[in-house]
């Protein structure tokens, strides 16, 4: 008798236990079609993805086969001649959201801390909801807001009190406009603080109690104990600051709005730049000519292969720490 | 009382510093929330009337409003719930009832990481596989761009969901002789049911305040919608447009229609959360 008649199952099992499995283990019909269909459904998922690259890949062709690696490299974008190199757009965006990550990163870590290690539930609850609406705002409404609200309030006190101070850095040197790199890694930082210290909340509650009292039996002060627990979370927090990098670099609408939009590398934080998300925001229904609308393609594919990559890595971090403690209840 | 060595003393003073910033930082964090709300609702209640919730944009002086954008929202809103929610759904029951394996993970995975792809690039690609191909901008084609960013959120709720149903539930089921779909579809689903459109809602909210993959796919309007072959008006996109202008009167519309858009936003945040908060 064969392997698949010894289980005694299904007619359609065959040699490989992946199809039986794919396959109804209960022989009924309609079985058979809810798993193919659903199976069909998932791996539509797959097929987006991978139509994804292709179809952006294919459009951005004429740009890849004209400029190859020089694309990376170029500082000159000029639609006029022709010329797209991408240096300027790659530079305001890692900028913008390195400097996002400065200023909501010790924030986020703080939040997570107070929510998970000192607030009682009762004041816990309500203030992580309310920290969470903060990710409930539309992009465009902070881009609103950054526009009438944030940059006028930078031009006019925290940019001059910088430029006083710090004027002595290339950093804080240049023309005062409220709108610039920095207002831009300033609105990403608002929003992206609620995304890294929801995570971190995560994983900080996935730490077992076990720690915190054998730090406290051992006589720790409060804060000895959460830095026992922020090392057993460090994967975790690094996979949560991570996704939060891969939020602002794709971030669109409120930087476009507040960084100024000027292709240019200067490193000063007062200074126009601009980001690859909003290049393609900016230029994409203005492009004039093939090899412009494929520039921007080009631009897209680099920001979408970018963020699947640094996405991928961030989940495998928090995957491996919510799961090893158990925080979600499943096995490895 | 017991005495504190100094070096003892320090290091309660520092773990009181620290414990203090944390509560700092919330704090911080919520005022900021405030500020944004109470701002938005203090300059854009003023160019609310009725006029304005249901008129079409008009020059500069002419008033004007957004009654074409509000239908045009809720027109994007319904394709891309019509096409998102019904697939997402079924990734969902996939990933908790029916796939097994590496090749689950591996969905799993590419669901995750759908999800943090920004949405402008799915602009982009609805732009390449279906603009071009149409030669025109179309309600579909935004419709379509957001039901993309939609399904991965959906699926990953339903999944978190339909694993919350305890499996005494599924086994008195096939014990009864009901083979897996029906078990499924009659008693897995119904129970995860309050779970799935929470997630539905959620998703709903966060596509409803989509602008970037709307620009090069929906692309705007200054009329209300007749075709979903035609370019179609957004919220989202008008305060975009408005904002960006250098027009004082477009500006204050701006605010009035993110006074709209917020609403919208966290009104369905708000009940989600109020219907739901016997459960997180």
């Amino acid at each position: 008798m064969s392997a698949a008649w010894e289980n005694g199952r299904s007619k359609f099992a065959g040699p490989g236990s992946t199809w039986r499995r794919i396959l109804s283990p209960t022989g009924n019909t309609g079985d058979v079609i809810f798993r193919i269909l659903m199976f069909l459904v998932a791996l539509l998922m797959v097929g987006i993805v991978v139509s994804m690259v292709i179809a952006l890949a294919a459009d951005a062709m004429p740009s890849i086969r004209q400029f190859g690696f020089g694309f990376l490299k170029s500082q000159r974008w000029d639609p006029i001649k022709g010329e797209f190199g991408a240096l300027p757009f790659v530079y305001g965006t890692v900028a913008s959201s390195l400097i996002a990550l400065l200023i909501s990163v010790p924030f986020s870590l703080g939040i997570a801390i107070f929510l998970v290690e000192q607030a009682p539930p009762y004041i816990a609850r309500p203030i992580g909801f309310v920290v969470e609406l903060l990710a409930a705002i539309p992009s465009v409404v902070y881009g609103l807001w950054g526009i009438f609200v944030l940059a006028p309030v930078l031009r006019e006190y925290v940019e001059p009190a910088l430029a006083k101070v710090f004027g002595w850095l290339p950093l804080f040197r240049g023309s005062i406009t409220g709108i610039g790199l920095l207002t831009g890694g300033i609105i990403l930082a608002i929003m992206v603080t609620p995304i890294i210290s929801a995570v971190v909340r995560d994983v900080l509650s996935a730490v077992p109690g076990s720690q915190r009292e054998a730090a406290l039996a051992l006589g720790a002060t409060k804060w000895e104990m959460i830095r026992v627990v922020l090392v057993n979370g460090a994967p975790g927090i690094a996979g949560a600051i991570i996704l939060g990098l891969g939020r602002a670099l794709g971030e669109t609408m409120a930087v476009t709005m507040v960084i100024g939009n000027r292709p240019q590398i200067s490193f000063s934080l007062f200074e126009p730049s601009y980001t690859i998300a909003s290049a393609i925001a900016n230029e994409f229904t203005e492009a004039t000519g093939d090899l412009y609308l494929s520039a921007l393609v080009e631009l897209g594919l680099i920001l979408f292969l970018v963020t699947f990559i640094v996405n991928g890595f961030a989940r495998v971090l928090v995957w491996n720490v919510t799961r090893r403690t158990g925080g979600v209840g499943r096995a490895a | 009382m017991a005495t504190y060595s100094s070096a003892d003393r320090m290091r309660r003073a520092i773990s009181a510093l620290m414990t203090t910033l944390t509560a700092f930082c919330t704090l911080l964090a919520v005022t900021a929330l405030l500020i944004i709300l109470f701002y938005i609702a203090w300059r854009g209640v003023d160019s609310i009337s009725f006029q304005f919730l249901t008129d079409v944009p008009r020059p500069v002086g002419e008033g004007g409003g957004i009654g074409n954008a509000i239908v045009g929202s809720l027109v994007l809103l319904l394709i891309s719930s019509v096409i998102g929610l019904p697939l997402g759904i079924c990734v969902g029951v996939y990933l908790s009832e029916v796939g097994k394996g590496r090749l689950t993970g591996a969905v799993r995975f590419i669901v995750d990481t759908l999800t943090g792809i920004p949405s402008i690039v799915t602009g982009v690609f609805v732009y390449a596989i279906l603009v071009i191909p149409m030669k025109h901008f179309s309600a579909l084609a935004g419709g379509i761009a957001l039901a993309l960013i939609m399904i991965p959120i959906v699926a990953r709720t339903t999944e978190e969901m339909l694993k919350l149903v305890p499996h005494s539930l599924r086994e008195g089921a096939l014990a009864l002789g009901a083979p897996q779909w029906r078990v499924t579809i009659g008693v897995v689903i119904p129970a995860a049911a309050s779970g799935i459109a929470t997630g539905a809602m959620l998703a709903i909210a966060r596509i409803s305040g989509e602008t970037a993959p709307l620009l090069f796919t929906a692309f705007g309007s200054r009329f209300f919608p007749e075709s979903l072959n035609q370019p179609i008006a957004s919220l989202t996109v008008q305060i975009y447009n408005y904002a960006i202008s250098p027009y004082d009167e477009w500006h204050a519309q701006a605010w009035a229609a993110t006074l709209v858009l917020m609403t919208l936003v966290l009104g369905i945040n708000i009940i989600v959360r109020f219907l739901t908060r016997k459960r997180f």
